[in-house]
């Protein structure tokens, strides 16, 4: 048997091989330092190797680990774009004011854009009663012991949340900057929060969160000065992971920089209705 | 109008209680939740890979390769890990888990130019402007599978 494709075991089962054909000659390397041509004219001939991997038949796959997630999360997208809402994935460590930039987000907008909620937490609806003070609908979605968001669960909570209306739907993902950055949930941005209470240098300590922002919001402006925060260096990381994301420096507490970042909302959910329906 | 609405959706992975066999303590818990993200990456790819090989006929699995990013956010030893308290008693207990570490490239549109990254950001080397595209790194990919 061909150790690369799986071809020429006689009457194995195909599923799953790629498609190559027993009247073939081509070249293989192996684990081992050799490589050789060899021909597969008849059905079997064999072969030994020393090594306990490599002596098997090989089914290739070449499917991403997360393949499921992204498929869900591309019908979450589609379904997004045929109900013309314009949909942020919101990420931060936990306690960067994720909750409460959302709510100033939801009353400051008012009714330029009708807003709802989905938010993840491991446990408790606090956040969730925390929201609905915007007036906003709001679901919930405790993960139990799961990390992050993922796209099915953002597909379930929608089930639960009423549409009617509704222009932006922000989702506040779990607070962590590992995880999540991994799990498409259809979102037309993410972005990621940046408090100055957390060090100017997060960004270079979670490289894949921040390289996968699309927008970047340093949070918590109004305590700057307390904590000697160094505004060139938090730009500089910010710009070296995600050169191209816009950043806004803002406080959801004092209202300082929120008339902007609102702005850049409605302007983006303008966007999405000049956008090509079948264009990514 | 505020709704009221609580989802709760299955974890992904379940408190499992091993039942007494060879080499296994009587009553032992393997899996009791899930407290890392590899835990749950690699309980996706171990449902690819029982799902193939099922598909085609196998008994065992022997090996499994995977490609891994640099940028995906994922530690190899962590899916290592994982993999040995999530294949235990399925076709691939035992099975070797084979990790190809793909490095991050980024492409520079002022040099056109592909770099590789270095200390994960992207800087490129010649004029020193960070770049926005990556082109490879962030791959979690289930290359191959060797069964029997």
């Amino acid at each position: 048997m061909c150790q690369d494709c799986g071809c020429g075991l006689p009457g194995e089962n195909p599923v799953g091989i790629s498609a190559h054909h027993l009247d073939h000659d081509h070249d293989h390397d192996h684990d081992h330092p050799h490589s050789h041509t060899h021909s597969h004219g008849e059905a079997d001939h064999d072969h030994s190797h020393g090594d306990a991997v490599g002596q098997h038949r090989v089914l290739e796959v070449r499917q991403a680990i997360l393949e499921k997630n992204e498929r869900l999360a591309e019908r979450n997208r589609g379904f997004f774009h045929a109900r013309g809402l314009l949909v942020l994935n919101v990420l931060s460590s936990p306690g960067s004011g994720k909750t409460t930039f959302i709510r100033e987000t939801i009353r400051l907008l008012g009714k330029r854009l009708k807003t709802g909620v989905i938010v993840g937490d491991l446990a408790t609806d606090n956040d969730a009663q925390r929201l609905r003070e915007s007036g906003a609908p709001v679901v919930q979605i405790t993960t139990g012991t799961v990390c992050h968001l993922e796209a099915e669960m953002v597909a379930h909570a929608l089930k639960q949340l009423d549409l009617k209306g509704l222009e932006l739907l922000i989702i506040e993902n779990v607070g962590n900057l590992v995880c999540p950055a991994s799990y498409d949930l259809g979102e037309d941005l993410r972005v990621v929060l940046l408090s100055v209470t957390e060090g100017e240098d997060k960004p270079l300590k979670y490289p894949p969160m921040f390289q996968s922002a699309g927008v970047a919001v340093v949070s918590k402006m109004d305590l700057a000065t307390a904590c000697d925060y160094n505004r060139e260096a938090a730009l500089a990381n910010l710009r070296r992971l995600a050169p191209n994301a816009p950043v806004f420096e803002l406080s959801a507490k004092t209202g300082q920089g929120m008339d902007a970042w609102c702005e850049f909302l409605v302007q983006q959910h303008q966007m999405l209705k000049t956008r090509d329906p079948l264009s990514a | 109008m505020a709704r009221n609405s609580f989802v709760s959706p299955q974890p992904a992975i379940y408190l499992e209680r091993v039942e007494p066999g060879p080499g296994r303590l009587p009553g032992r818990f393997v899996v009791f939740g899930e407290t890392m993200h590899e835990l749950s990456i690699m309980q996706s790819a171990l449902d690819q890979v029982l799902e193939k090989a099922r598909q085609a006929g196998a008994n065992r699995v022997h090996a499994i390769r995977l490609r891994i990013g640099a940028l995906s956010g994922v530690v190899p030893d962590a899916l290592q890990f994982a993999f040995e308290a999530l294949a235990d008693g399925t076709p691939a207990q035992g099975a070797q888990l084979l990790i190809e570490d793909v490095p991050a490239r980024f492409w520079c549109a002022t040099c056109a130019r592909e770099f590789a990254a270095t200390r994960m950001f992207a800087e490129c080397p010649d004029c020193h402007r960070p770049s926005g595209e990556l082109r490879a790194g962030r791959e979690m990919e289930l290359t191959s599978l060797e069964v029997d």
